[in-house]
């Protein structure tokens, strides 16, 4: 394997020996890919005529009087076709899929985002797709399960384990392993075995390279401080990705609290793990002392997951990004702050980065420019908000 | 020099294949696992595999989930594992622990190895453990002087078949099919081929798991493979039995005829 599957001490490839034939094609006609102007032009033209990109940026002037006064600005993923930064790995996955030359992919899906984006993708290029999904989230993300039954996807409910995410990448897994002739795994974040991490990055870094520009032309210099939410951390790779080499600049990941990190009861797996390997991958991992995975708990499906990308493990050892853990109530907070103050409604995930900004901005002060990823709109999310503000419906 | 390796050499000496048992350990339940390797052993299978079961078996099918899921209610630690291990080797069986790889790291991989050879295991089956990833494990499994056991897939080529069995010790471990574990009608006509391709390249001993339930089917493989891998089927009858009493005596029946299948093969 390259060394190119591996960021420090993590990274790498634990999976089945049965896998490791289809990682190493996936691998090359990544690469390849990446290097191929027609392949490139396709995605890009996509993007321009279908996602909806390049996403704009929005300054969000009346939250940040709630932020000591720091400016922010948001990058508007949310306001991709279906609802969130998924579609740009989705896309660029489903093109790989056809040149490999499957019919059919498979996907996990906790919030249902990815899930959504997959069908998506699968009912435009004519794919055979299968989302799997834990039994508990179905049922947290009832509408997102029939809007991917509408765009003809089947979608699959894991009663094992915890019911969610972790159960449902490992389902996806053993489907993979049966039928990995003709199926793509279409993993939805920067986890997974090698290429997995380098690819979905790959697919998402068009976010931070454009909103770099933007930065540079709206505000005459780059930002001080980027902040991203992170479950497996791919929107926040996404954003941080350009702005890597520009030490200046802040990288701050905000991961679920959930009750508190002191509790428990969290997500947040950089903050409150310890280094290990979970679903192919060698990163953070929240486990027991006998290396068995811990449940996770946050009220976001999409970032209750106890792993997390394994370039977030590097980034933070060699503290080049931060990472801080942002509890339900605070995420709940910024969530109907940015509500009231921009009629904008965020995802509940997104909501993570922003209570972030409402610290760190007071941290930094008024003549600090912060730019946040808003990773997702939140319309999924209006029936667990309703309930959590106690709204009828 | 393991035990496991003295075994796979008797039965090559005697023209047969080895018959070798799966159990996760804490499996029904701590007393009711001791039991079962009791009784695997009395039944006449040549080694058997403890299972450290974990919290995400990705290459497993729902029966081995069920039963990992029931240990690691019951508790069951690593060592646990080390104690199922000892009690099978007491029996006077090659002993060996099947485990994903994330316990072996919690663990201390060093430790993880010699804890294995301080309760006279011979080697580890580590399913998603790649070479390129094995440096640590390899040292550890050389200095500890136990077998690193390797799983192979029908997907895997030729040039990676050899460099994998390069780094195996025991036996190969040939999947018969492209899936995970459990019971199954037929033993895919992949096993053969997979078989025969291991043979080209290594000179190691192969033995053949995932779907394998029959005498008919332990019958079939021992024709060419020299060691027959039944786990989920031992399990099944476990989970399905009306009392832990029954179940022993029923995974001792399959032991038996498991045991002349795999010596009226050639």
């Amino acid at each position: 394997m390259s060394s190119a599957g591996r960021f420090g001490e993590y990274g790498g490839r634990f999976v089945p020996e049965a896998l490791i034939g289809a990682l190493n094609e996936l691998e090359i006609a990544h690469n390849t890919a990446q290097n191929d102007p027609l392949f490139l032009a396709e995605l890009a033209e996509l993007h321009r005529t279908y996602t909806g990109r390049p996403s704009i940026i929005t300054e969000a002037k009346r939250f940040a009087e709630y932020a000591g006064g720091a400016r922010i600005f948001l990058k508007r993923e949310d306001l991709n076709h279906t609802g969130s930064h998924k579609i740009n790995n989705v896309l660029g996955q489903a093109l790989l899929t056809k040149r490999m030359g499957k019919k059919r992919i498979i996907a996990e899906t906790g919030a249902g985002q990815h899930g959504v984006a997959s069908a998506t993708a699968a009912a435009l290029m004519g794919l055979d797709c299968v989302v799997y999904m834990g039994e508990e989230d179905t049922r947290r993300q009832a509408l997102n399960v029939a809007r991917m039954k509408l765009l003809g996807a089947e979608v699959v409910p894991v009663t094992s384990g915890s019911r969610t995410l972790k159960d449902a990448i490992n389902e996806a897994m053993r489907d993979w392993v049966t039928n990995v002739a003709d199926t793509h795994y279409l993993l939805g974040t920067v986890a997974g075995p090698h290429p997995f991490p380098t690819m979905v990055r790959d697919f998402h870094k068009i976010i931070g390279e454009e909103a770099r520009e933007q930065m540079l032309a709206l505000t005459g210099r780059l930002p001080d401080a980027i902040l991203a939410c992170v479950g497996g951390g791919s929107n926040a790779i996404g954003i941080f990705n350009a702005f890597i080499p520009d030490s200046a600049v802040r990288l701050i990941g905000l991961e679920a609290g959930g009750d508190g990190v002191e509790t428990g009861r969290h997500a947040a797996t950089i903050t409150g793990g310890t280094p290990g390997v979970l679903h192919g991958t060698r990163s953070y991992v929240l486990q027991d002392a006998n290396g068995q995975t811990v449940e996770s708990h946050s009220i976001s499906a999409g970032l209750d997951y106890p792993g997390v990308g394994p370039e977030h493990a590097y980034l933070h050892d060699i503290g080049r990004a931060e990472y801080r853990a942002i509890n339900d109530d605070a995420a709940m907070a910024a969530f109907s702050l940015l509500s009231k103050t921009e009629g904008i409604i965020p995802a509940i995930e997104t909501a993570h980065a922003l209570a972030g900004a409402l610290v760190v901005g007071r941290e930094l002060g008024p003549q600090a420019n912060l730019l946040i990823n808003l990773s997702g709109r939140g319309d999924k999310d209006v029936q667990t908000a309703a309930q959590y503000f106690g709204i009828p419906l | 020099m393991t035990q496991l390796d003295a075994v796979m050499a008797k039965v090559r000496a005697e023209n047969r294949a080895a018959l070798i048992a799966y159990i996760p350990a804490g499996f029904p339940s701590q007393q009711g696992c001791a039991k079962a390797i009791q009784a695997l052993a009395d039944a006449g299978v040549d080694a058997i595999e403890i299972g450290f079961p974990y919290s995400d078996p990705v290459m497993d099918g729902p029966i081995i989930q069920e039963a990992a899921e029931i240990s690691l209610k019951g508790g069951t630690n690593a060592a646990d594992v080390f104690a199922a291990l000892k009690v099978a080797t007491d029996t006077g069986v090659a002993a060996v622990v099947m485990t994903y790889w994330n316990p072996i790291e919690r663990y201390g991989v060093d430790q993880f190895a010699q804890s294995i050879a301080d309760n006279g295991g011979s080697g580890v089956i580590t399913p998603d453990l790649t070479i390129e990833e094995s440096d640590r494990w390899l040292a550890a499994t050389n200095k500890s002087q136990i077998n690193p056991i390797y799983v192979v897939a029908p997907s895997t080529n030729d040039s990676r078949l050899a460099a994998v069995t390069s780094k195996t010790g025991g036996f190969v471990y040939a999947a018969s099919l492209m899936g995970v574990t459990g019971t199954r009608a037929t033993v895919s006509s992949d096993a053969s081929n997979l078989v025969s391709r291991v043979r080209a390249v290594t000179d190691l001993p192969i033995s053949v798991g995932l779907g394998v339930s029959t005498r008919e089917q332990a019958k079939s493989l021992a024709a060419y493979a020299d060691g027959v891998i039944v786990g989920s089927a031992f399990i099944k009858l476990l989970l399905e039995a009306e009392s832990e009493e029954k179940g022993l005596d029923a995974i001792s029946h399959l032991a038996k005829e498991l045991a002349i299948g795999v010596r009226e093969g050639r």
